[in-house]
Order: structure tokens, then sequence, then C-alpha cells
């Protein structure tokens, strides 16, 4: 990449140091911690099987669920974007709204359709003899529920990046005699190279960080070993130096990425031209397409908004009382709690983001790509760990913001960030930097070269960023519960509640907000994106 | 002109308001009585409002996951605002206990439960007890087909058929008092065998009931409780209660209270604790919770079998914190 004569705006660098200063503050929490653990039991806990087995675990979850959602992924961004598929805007829609299925309440509906017993394929299979169906815990479980759960990440990612390609490129390709699938796997495909490693990122570490999916598994990975020693044993040091060892494994997953990203820049958009995408014609293959965006549909959505539904219905049919209406009002405070915490933390994650992504792609150095990969590892630990961590810090040193909602939002921040990073800096590779420069040529101000040439061209990223953050800080429980102020509940806590009280009428109604609320906010975005891309 | 001024009143109006509510709140604060809840807020919050009607005491709980509050409550160490913890278990008491966060409780209010439901030391009282026991399908199994002793659990014709929560608190209690009565050797053979014979894991009691409902299981070892929320919901939920005699499958542990040593109230934090001890709470977990009330005089729900016929075996419950060894063996016989 061509380096940059000018040096970094001194705003920028000074609000990005202070970003990855902070998200880093779990880091330094966890190393108090694991220095009170004593060398000798600290090289029996790393050494002894089971951790060792924990991280094989982990590391081959994640690579799972990292490949099977580009496979998911890819097909679909060009199916959804750049083909005649059937019904192609409602499948743009239907498949990135997964996003918005907590993976708890998805990891719940897979066992309710097709756990070994009492399942609903079971019950259907029953005629047949079938008694009992094979195992879905462990392996085969997570990785299934984390892939359906997770691929829209990759999804946005590239669909985002599949907008920006110049399809002056596509035309090219096609004059020099290649058909439609050398098309993709060589033009395409190269040009999506960023966006796909970015969105896979984001894939491989919420993979790692996910808790409701490994617990309901029953599958030992990192987050359910570590929330084993908190639980059973209070012993904060070796739940840190596991943590540690999860940290360790992210920055392993963080330098890969840094490898295999090419360093090449891909901007190609001539934005004087703005043409529309070649529209591939499927023919015969439209079958296959639908059955393949049928299936991913019906799993990943259908199903665990439709268990949800059936829930609500069977405990509203045995229970004769107006529970329901009571159970609607009563779920109208937290759903605002949550709309504004995590609203809140969409607009700030937004604003200490842009800086850290401008730093690393235009002004690329030791530093800046240091802040940025800090920036990351809040995002694959444990949402237990970093509460913990903020509980000890901020009761400790921040006393006054303590279990005040900006602390909530903070701690959201640490573990959210990176989504936002990672969206508006693949939408920044994609962007001529010869258009700033020319701005700053033409007189403009960095500042004003932001505000005007910058930012409405990586708008899309911003916004698909913001939203993001937005639904995982909605699905928040551990940090909620220890961090929030007193009495602020939110859908998250509430389904908890409801889960810990077999209430299931309840847990029922509070997913079903959740969904509610996290769809209505995906759907506008993604209504805006489809505006955009046919212009 | 007009309507800046306009804005600029009301922008006043609503930092007078916003301001005076933070102070009111700050000034509340000093006569609020904290408390961290690792019991739940659908069961507790009807009788704290009532303790805060009876006691003339403002109460604000948080609520969570015990083991999570109690490993926020040592963080927290000396900064802590918390003046009461409310806990699930008696594991949870005795971490708190042993790391010197807690005061003593007075010999008053300790005597009014049995020696064997609270803190040895006096730093922790039991307020309701939990009977573990086995819940089985009915459809599934004829009551005469029932162990009469957990270690009859291992036999060949239970396989694949038992369900429990290695990582659940109360199944690590059970454990930890079955090593106190058998010793370390026996009790890693058991769960040795148990795993053999196809135990199946759950995250959560709760689950392990409904999955004893569903058939996907025929036994499961569970609390007591947790039954009677399933047949809330549904009447006709195929599951009863079997009690095992005088071994660690009929063990009783209790979610209870300790005063936090960094409360600045501690005369409230006594009263609230001898309210939790009186009649009318103890009534409470009687009947709304299907627990058992321990204050000597009052009756256990109709539908449970009393507490002085359930034959608990004799564990000091203060023992029961010592989940390290438990942990160990429990990975030691590949379980967790």
């Amino acid at each position: 990449m061509r380096r940059n004569a000018s040096s970094p705006p001194l705003f920028l660098v000074a609000i990005a140091v202070i970003v990855a200063i902070a998200i880093t503050l779990p880091l330094t929490y966890l190393v108090i911690r694991t220095a009170g653990v004593g060398t000798e039991k600290l090289i029996n806990l790393v050494s002894r099987p089971r951790t060792l087995t924990v991280l094989f675990n982990s590391a081959g979850m994640a690579a799972f669920v990292t490949l099977f959602s580009a496979l998911i992924a890819v097909p679909l961004a060009f199916l959804t974007l750049q083909t005649d598929l059937p019904g192609r805007k409602f499948w743009l829609i239907a498949t990135t709204l997964p996003l918005a299925v907590p993976s708890y309440v998805g990891s719940f509906a897979l066992i309710a359709a097709f756990g070994p017993k009492g399942s609903l394929l079971q019950l259907w299979l029953e005629p047949l003899g079938v008694t009992e169906l094979p195992e879905i815990y462990g392996w085969f479980g997570t990785i299934l529920a984390l892939t359906l759960f997770t691929y829209p990440y990759l999804l946005l990612s590239v669909r985002a990046g599949l907008m920006l390609i110049d399809p002056a490129t596509v035309e090219a390709g096609r004059s020099l005699g290649l058909n439609q699938l050398s098309t993709f796997f060589r033009v395409l495909l190269p040009q999506l190279r960023p966006s796909i490693i970015a969105g896979g990122l984001l894939v491989a570490l919420y993979a790692l960080r996910d808790f409701g999916t490994p617990s309901l598994m029953r599958f030992d990975a990192f987050t359910r070993v570590i929330f084993l020693q908190y639980k059973s044993s209070f012993n904060r040091n070796q739940a840190a130096a596991l943590a540690l060892l999860l940290v360790a494994l992210v920055l392993g997953i963080l330098w890969l990425e840094y490898k295999v990203r090419s360093r090449a820049a891909y901007y190609g958009r001539n934005l004087s031209i703005v043409q529309s995408p070649v529209i591939v014609k499927l023919g015969a293959s439209k079958i296959v397409a639908l059955l393949f965006c049928a299936i991913v549909v019906s799993l990943s959505l259908f199903l665990p908004v439709g268990v949800t539904v059936f829930w609500l219905w069977r405990s509203l049919a045995s229970s004769n009382t107006a529970y329901g209406t009571v159970s609607w009002s009563a779920i109208a405070q937290p759903a605002l709690n949550s709309v504004a915490a995590a609203g809140f933390t969409a607009v700030i994650a937004t604003i200490c983001a842009i800086p850290v992504a401008i730093l690393a792609v235009r002004f690329p150095s030791r530093v800046t790509t240091a802040i940025e990969r800090c920036s990351y590892i809040g995002f694959g630990l444990p949402g237990i760990v970093v509460a913990i961590s903020l509980v000890f810090l901020g009761s400790q040193y921040l006393p006054w913001l303590y279990q005040t909602l900006p602390m909530l939002v903070f701690a959201y921040l640490v573990l959210f960030l990176p989504q936002s990073v990672g969206t508006i800096r693949s939408s920044l590779l994609q962007l001529h930097p010869q258009l700033e420069e020319s701005a700053r040529l033409l007189g403009r101000t960095p500042w004003q070269t932001l505000k005007e040439i910058t930012f409405p061209l990586v708008r899309p990223g911003v916004l698909n960023g913001a939203v993001l953050v937005f639904l995982t800080a909605i699905k928040e429980l551990p940090a909620t519960l220890l961090l929030a102020p007193i009495g602020f509940d939110t859908l998250a806590t509430e389904i908890w509640k409801a889960t810990e009280n077999v209430s299931f009428s309840d847990a029922a109604v509070g997913s079903l907000a959740m969904l509610v609320v996290s769809m209505g906010s995906t759907l506008p975005v993604l209504l805006h994106e489809q505006k955009t891309s046919k212009r | 002109m007009v309507s800046s001024l306009g804005k600029i009143s009301a922008l006043v109006a609503l930092v007078v308001v916003g301001g005076s509510i933070a102070f009111s709140s700050q000034a509340a604060q000093q006569k609020t009585l904290t408390i961290y809840s690792g019991r739940e807020e659908k069961l507790i919050a009807p009788l704290i409002a009532k303790a805060e009607k009876d006691l003339g005491m403002d109460i604000e709980v948080r609520y969570g996951d015990t083991a999570e509050l109690a490993i926020a409550l040592l963080e927290e160490g000396k900064n802590s605002r918390a003046d009461v913890f409310f806990a699930q278990d008696a594991g949870a008491l005795g971490a708190l206990a042993k790391e010197k966060r807690t005061l003593p409780i007075s010999n008053t209010l300790l005597a009014k439960v049995e020696p064997q439901f609270r803190s040895s030391a006096g730093q922790w009282i039991g307020i309701s007890g939990r009977a573990r026991v086995i819940d089985y399908n009915t459809k599934l199994v004829k009551p005469s087909e029932l162990p009469t002793s957990i270690a009859q659990l291992t036999n060949p014709k239970w396989r694949g058929k038992i369900g429990w929560a290695p990582s659940n608190g109360s199944f690590q209690s059970f454990v930890t008092a079955m090593r106190l009565l058998e010793g370390n050797q026996k009790t890693l053979a058991w769960l040795k065998a148990m795993k053999a014979n196809g135990t199946k894991d759950y995250a959560k009691n709760a689950a392990i009931v409904e999955a004893v409902g569903k058939g996907e299981i025929s036994l499961g070892l569970v609390n007591n409780y947790y039954l009677y929320r399933f047949t809330k919901d549904n009447a006709k939920f195929p599951v009863a209660h079997h009690y095992t005699r005088r071994d660690a499958g009929a063990m009783v542990n209790v979610a209870g209270l300790a005063v936090l040593n960094t409360t600045d109230q501690k005369s409230d934090a006594d009263k609230f604790v001898a309210y939790m001890l009186a009649p009318k709470a103890q009534t409470y977990f009687a009947q709304e919770t299907n627990e058992y009330p321990l204050v000597k005089g009052i009756q256990a729900s109709q539908k449970q079998i009393p507490l002085s016929q359930l034959k608990p075996p004799k564990v000091d419950l203060s023992n029961l914190s010592d989940l390290q060894g438990t942990i160990e063996l429990l990975q030691e016989a590949g379980v967790l």
C-alpha cells in the first residue's frame, strides 16, 4: 500500500488512543488476577489435558463456524444482489434477519426441533418407529447453531463489499471470455477478500465469546469452562488465567487475519459514473438457489420464531388467566430500556470506531495497526469476564460511575466496538484515497474532508456497524446484570429471569419482544441499503 | 425570540428536575438497604415489597446469578454498596464468609434455625430449605421400579435414562455431601459408574425436569421445587418426586442470608434478617416457593412430605463450601 505522506490528524489519533486504552482495560485486570494464581499452579492449570482439550475445542469450533458461515454467506450475498433470483428482495432481507435471533433462543429452538427425544422431528417420526434421534449435543449442534446465527455477519460484510465493486471489472472479465462461474471466482471473489476476511473475523470471535450455545449444546468451549470455574469454586484467579488463555487464542486469530488479509488496496469504483451491477440469469439452477435460500432461512429464522410463538401459544392455552395481557405491559419498560441502552451504545461505538478505522486504513503504521487490533480483544472475551473485570475496576477506581448507565454503555463498548470498526474499515478499504486527497488539494481541512467526502461514502459500512453493535448490545446479559443501575431491567434480563423461573410464557413474550425490536431496527437499515444499491 | 426563550426555560426546568431527582435519589440512598439477590425476582419481589411496608424502610435489590453476585461482592471488596446477600445456596455464603466479607448474626436469630441449617460460626443463616429429590417420568417408570438409594442408579437398567446437571451448584453440593458421607474413593467410583452408565448432562435442574417430562430421560437428580413450576403451566405434566433415605441423594441445602461487612446500616440489615425468619415470611416460602421453612413450628406446603419425615443425611452445610475438592473429583471422573 502506498505510504501516505501526510501524518494523521491529531484529533483522530487522540480519540483512537483513548479508545484503545479503554478497551484493553479488562486485560489489566486479567493479568492482576492471573498473577495471584502462583507459578506452579498456573503451569499445572495450563498444561492439564482438560485445558488443552478446551483450547482445541474452541479453536476448532471457531474455524468450522467461520468456514461454514462463508460457504453460506458468499453465495447468499451474490444471489440476493446480482442475480434474477425469484423474490430477491424478500430473500435479501430474510437472510439478514437471523442476526436478530439471540443464539440462546436459536439453540433452544434447534434442540426443541431436533433433540434426541421428545423433539418435533422425533415426534413426527415416531409412527415410523423412530424413538430416538442421533445426539444434537456437542460439536455438531454447537457448530450448526453458531453458523446459523452468525453467518449474517459475513453476509452483511460481503454484501457491502459486493455493492462497492465496479461492475466494469465484471464486464471486462466477460469480454475477455470468462463464463459466469469463472467471473465469480476470478473477478468477484478476489475483490471480496477484505470483506470476507473482515466478516469472518467477526464470526470467529463471536463463536469464541458466545456462552448460550455451548452451554445449551453441552460443548466444552472456553466460555463454558470459565463460567464453571467462577461458578463452582469462586476462584477468580484461575478463571482469569483461563480467560487469558482465551485472549491468547484471540490474539492468534487476529494475527492470522492480519497475515491473511492482503495488503493490496481494493478501491476501484469510479464515482463519477454510477453503474448498476450486471444481473446474472440463473436459468435452470434457479431451483437449487431457491432451495438453498429456503433451507437457510427456515432453520435460522422461521424455526426460532416459530418455536417462540408455539411456546407462547401453548402456555397461553394452558393457563386461562389474562396472563398474556399482563406480561405484554410488563415487558414495555424493559423493551424501552433495551432500546435506549443499545441505541446509545451504537451511536457512541460509531463515534469511537471511525477514528480507529480511518487511522488503520489511511495511515497504516505499527501504532495504528496495534490500536485497531487492540479494539478487537474485548469482542473475543466472554461477557462474564469483561463484566467481572469492570466490577473490579469500576468499584475500585470509578465509584461515581460504578453501576450507572454510562458504565453499562462502556461495558457494551468494550464488548462490541470491533463490529463497528470492522465494517467501517472494510468500506474504507474500497474507497479510493485520491478522492480525499483531491479534497485536501482543493483546500479542505482534514475535518472537512472527513465530513464532506469520507463519511457520506462509507455510510453503508457505518450504518451496518451501528446495527451490529445495537443487535449484540440488546442481547447482552452478564454485564447488564452486574453493571446496570439497580432496577434497570432489559429484555435480556427479563428473558433470563423467566427461564430461571421456568416461566415459558414470560420467556416467550420476552423473546418475541426482542425479535420484534431487533428486526424492527434492522429492517430500516436494510431497506435503506437496498434503496442505495438500486440507485 | 419567544420560542427560544421557551426552549431555554424548558432546558432549565429539565436540569432542575433532573438535578433534584439525582439529589433526592442520593439522599434516599443513605437510608436504602441494598440487597444482592441470587434468588429469583419473581419469587422474592412480593416478599421484599411486604418487608418494605412492614419495616418502613427502602430496600433496593440487584437480582442476578448467585455465584456471579458472590464473585462481584468479592471483587467489590471494601467498596461494595451492598448490605445483605441473599444466596441460592450455602456454598456461596460460605465462600463470602471464608474471605471475611460477612458480619456475625446475633445469637437470638441464629437460635431460630436448627444448627445444621446455618453457619457454625454464625456468619450466615439458612432461610428456606431445598431438598434433593429424584424426579421420574410417571409414564415410563412404575413406582415399584424406583431405586431406594442413589447407589442403585448405576444399575444397567437405567443406562442412558438418568439426567444430572454437573455444573449446577445444588448438584455439586450433593456430590460434596456424598464425599463427606462416603469418602472420596466411593464417590469417585459412583461418579465413574454413573458416567459409564450413560448419564446425561444438562445445564440446569429445570432442563432436567423438562427432559424427564418429555421422556428424553426417565429419572432426574434435581431439587424439590422445580416440578411445581411445570405443573403450574401444565397440570398433566407426567413427573413425580421420589425420595431416597439417609444418603446424599436426600440432602437438604438452604437458601440463606449473610450481612456484609461493608454495610453502613447494620441494624437495618439485622431487621431484614429477622423479618425473613418471622412466621409471615416463612409461611410465604412454604406456600409460594414450595421450599421448606426452616424456623421451627412453621408447616411445609401440603404438596410436600414434611421436613421431619425427609431423612436427610447428617452433613455440616458449612463444609459444603469446599467445592474445589468436588470440582477436582468431578473432573477426575470426566463428568465436568
